[in-house]
């Protein structure tokens, strides 16, 4: 049942609206400084221009998927009209007024202080009003998650809450908790110093409650990713969830482990103590767990599909999945892209490794592949699958799509590939300029060439993503039926009381965070002689 | 079902969740804060607490070390985007007074007919950091260090003033413009150069660095060469001199050809 049709439309529209804009940019940007381009002359332009596509690649584009994704689910999961329609139209004109906020001073050169902020760069105000307004419009969405998971409560007693929206609120819980790291950065730290009330800031500090906002927020990034495995996939390829409960574990985990590792970001940071790095860096290994079972769970899931439509032997099921189905390319694509991404991670994460290609090319081909691939690939697929229940109107490119898939999945290893190669070369990030006339870095022209080339088949991707939508907007009327998540293999008749709630988790969560944020946070704050003077973006 | 029934013992999954959670605080606990600091053979621990405090980043004051003694001594000025912003009337008018005695040098309008520095619009943070230089001696010049030397703090905040307040007038003897050489729009990042105006006002400007156009090749010349030598140091943490040692002496010379050449006018205005 989706019954507020338009304001989930808004914010994937607006999502992807955004998201074209700054997937231009970061092709541009891989041109520019790659030996095909030519060189700028003016390294200021390229900052600006990282800025917008990180800040809107980074927080306004996935928030907002997340967002309609989540409208969409407490409506059709629980079959329920939306509670507080009003305050989720507030929630979205906030976000838009935010994002219009931040852009202008970006775009006038004022805050070229990258997504990450950066202290003691100080950048305009505004620029990190925008950002906070993005955030708060956030958190209404999550309030309204949570009420709206309430008020069916009330009317279900007792009754398991529907895995799509357990995993939703989840999230959005997780979302909430994370964002406070950089909030609190942003309210105590630098705000003071842009509004010209302070001079000096502590940068150490500030690093520190970044990473706290840092990890966990590539968890919510994938939390509509991963509920599109568990509660779509099997649906569109005709098979069933292996298991609800190891779903809910998973999830679970993730709201417990995500938290309390961000320090895994701060390994070079000399202000905090090799103590705590080692506890983040064990809990990290930890976060593993619930991709390994989700891994698990979405092969047999995959499998039984296979087998109901007749698949049989070892590995020769494999053959019998619907692989015309954009969904099982989508989902296919995702998990090589995870499985490298993830490969990756194991050496961001391990302390001495991660020295070998800290500040590196290596980092931003990791993220892309994980981010820009395992996760963007399934909003794709999530946009595609809801979209005729949205408009009422069938999506008949199913060829398109399936080409657009594959061009994002070969545009995305071609880029990220040499990306990290040259990274473990030791090529440094957010450099604006390489001469790759000198012999040092010659032989890695090829490379960052192959990359340069790679962003341009997936601005072409991101570009047919867009037309196959907005065609879809015109496309002849269809009834495409309720929308529905998939089922389980056993689906649940009752479940324990821990798994169908989040309380005990959310405890245990806040708890981690504070044990391993607590004394490094009070240590820094409570420190004096810890803050260094500002460096205000185009002042003299 | 309601939490009560879910924070309490008898419930096995908090029993278990909490208990898992907690254990595995606990071993990383020890590992980290008590068993690896002691891996460490090279580092000496007095105890058990010693190494605890260590591993936990709680600042420690090492005894008596102290910052070894500097030859020569190193510039101690402390500068923000702040510094000098927004000089009053009176300020700009006493630096115009004392700034009679500049001009022979420095020129009437503060654009120099030797080979002196032009001062007339440079920024105020540049020419006040240039004067507590040469008071304290981190910076000498036969010339120019006899008159710094008697000047107060006041004073040189008015000179500063006065003569960032005068408008930038191009060169005395400008020459044509010359094209921009390699060094100066690009550096050489291989060699750790950034390009000339990230930091000297046509691209961005790092406060503390001058802008450079139009002032005279000799002067401009002697002063890069100066920095590589290691003759002047009174650049805070090294920044020009790193810059200037990596220089090639061709790549000196097209640097202070191009500027000297160039109108005031492409300068970043300062706000
Ligand atoms: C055509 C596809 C894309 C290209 C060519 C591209 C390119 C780039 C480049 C060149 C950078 C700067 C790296 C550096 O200088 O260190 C960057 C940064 C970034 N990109 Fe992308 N990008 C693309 C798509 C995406 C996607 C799909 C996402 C996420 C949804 C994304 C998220 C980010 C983020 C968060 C940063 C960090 C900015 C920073 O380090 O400050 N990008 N991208
Ligand atoms: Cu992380």
């Amino acid at each position: 049942m989706l019954v507020n049709r338009k304001l989930i439309l808004a914010h994937f529209w607006l999502a992807f609206a955004v998201f074209g804009i700054a997937l231009t940019l970061g092709a541009w940007q891989m041109f520019i400084r790659s030996p095909i381009g030519t060189w700028l002359s003016n390294p200021e332009l390229y900052y600006r221009s990282l800025t917008a596509h990180g800040t809107v690649m980074g927080y306004v584009f996935p928030t907002l998927v997340a967002m309609g994704f989540g409208y969409a689910i407490s409506e059709s999961a629980l079959q329920q009209r939306l509670v507080g329609v009003r305050w989720a139209w507030a929630g979205f004109w906030l976000i838009v007024i935010g994002s219009v906020m931040a852009v202008i001073p970006i775009a006038l050169g004022r805050a070229s202080v990258l997504y990450t902020f950066y202290p003691p760069l100080i950048g305009n105000v505004f620029y990190y009003l925008g950002v906070v307004l993005v955030v708060v419009g956030s958190w209404i969405w999550v309030a309204l998650m949570s009420i709206n998971l309430r008020v069916w409560r009330k009317a279900n007693p007792g009754a398991p809450v529907p895995l799509a929206m357990f995993a939703n609120v989840a999230g959005s819980y997780l979302w909430a908790w994370t964002a406070v790291g950089a909030a609190l950065e942003l309210l105590l730290q630098i705000i003071p110093v842009a509004a010209g009330l302070k001079a000096t800031i502590d940068a150490g500090l500030a690093r520190v409650f970044f990473s706290w906002t840092l990890h966990a927020i590539v968890y919510f990034w994938l939390m509509p990713t991963y509920i599109a495995y568990y509660t779509i996939v099997p649906r569109a390829i005709g098979g069933r969830v292996y298991s609800d409960s190891m779903a809910r574990i998973s999830f679970i985990l993730f709201l417990v482990v995500a938290m309390p590792i961000g320090m895994h970001h701060t390994f070079a940071d000399p202000q905090v103590g090799a103590g705590f790095k080692f506890i983040h860096s064990a809990f990290t290994a930890l976060v593993a767990l619930p991709t390994l079972l989700t891994v698990f769970t979405i092969c047999a899931s995959v499998e039984i599909a296979a087998r109901v439509r007749g698949g049989r032997g070892m590995f020769g099921w494999i053959r019998a999945l619907p692989w015309d189905n954009p969904m099982m390319l989508a989902l296919a694509f995702s998990f090589v892209m995870l499985g490298f991404g993830g490969a990756g991670g194991l050496i961001n994460m391990s302390y001495q490794l991660d020295a070998s290609i800290h500040n590196t090319q290596w980092i931003t081909g990791h993220f892309h592949l994980i981010f820009g691939g395992a996760i963007v690939i399934m909003y794709f697929a999530i946009a595609y699958d809801l979209w005729p229940h949205l408009t009422g109107r069938e999506l008949i490119d199913v060829r398109l799509m399936r080409t657009q898939l594959w061009l994002w999945f070969i545009g995305m290893i071609v880029t990220t590939f040499p990306w990290h190669w040259v990274g473990i070369l030791g090529m440094p990030r957010r450099m604006a300029y390489f001469d790759f006339g000198d012999p040092a870095i010659a032989p890695q022209a090829l490379s960052v060439t192959l990359s340069a080339i790679g962003g341009f088949v997936l601005l072409a991707s991101g570009i047919m993503f867009i037309v196959i939508l907005a065609r879809g907007m015109r496309a002849p009327q269809t009834d495409a039926g309720p929308y529905r998540f998939a089922l389980a293999v056993h689906e649940p008749k009752t479940v324990p009381v821990a798994l169908n709630t989040h309380a005990l988790w959310v405890a245990l969560m806040i708890g981690l965070t504070l044990t391993n944020y607590g004394y490094p946070i009070l240590n820094l704050a409570l420190s004096s002689g810890t803050s260094v003077p500002a460096v205000y973006v185009g002042a003299q | 079902m309601s939490t009560r029934d879910l924070f309490t013992l008898r419930n096995s999954h908090f029993r278990i969740g909490v208990g898992i959670t907690a254990a595995i605080l606990t071993v990383t606990a020890i590992a980290g804060f008590i068993v690896l600091p002691f891996a460490q053979p090279w580092v000496q621990f007095a105890g058990v607490w010693d190494a605890i405090c260590s591993a936990a980043g709680v600042p420690q004051r090492s005894a008596n070390v102290t910052a070894p003694e500097q030859a020569k001594r190193l510039s101690e000025v402390v500068l923000t985007s702040n510094t000098l912003s927004r000089p009053s009337q009176e300020a700009i008018g006493r630096g115009a007074t004392l700034a009679q005695r500049c001009a022979i040098c420095h020129g009437p309008t503060g654009v120099s007919r030797a080979d002196s520095p032009n001062l007339a619009g440079q920024y105020a943070a540049v020419i006040y950091k240039e004067l507590h230089d040469f008071r304290s001696g981190a910076r000498t010049n036969a010339v120019m260090s006899p008159f710094a030397v008697n000047l107060t703090d006041q004073e040189i905040a008015d000179l500063s003033n006065y003569y960032a307040y005068l408008p930038r007038l191009p060169a005395y003897h400008p020459t044509p413009q010359l094209p921009k050489p390699n060094i100066v729009i690009y550096g050489a990042p291989m060699r750790g150069i950034a390009p000339c105006g990230s930091c000297h006002g046509s691209l961005d400007n790092k406060t503390g660095s001058p802008w450079l156009e139009g002032q005279s090749e000799a002067y401009m010349k002697a002063q890069l060469q100066a920095f590589a030598s290691g003759e002047r140091r009174n650049d805070i943490s090294q920044q020009m001199r790193n810059i200037a040692r990596a220089m090639t002496p061709q790549e000196i010379e097209a640097a202070a050809a191009y500027y000297a050449s160039q109108p005031p006018d492409v300068v970043k205005a300062v706000d």
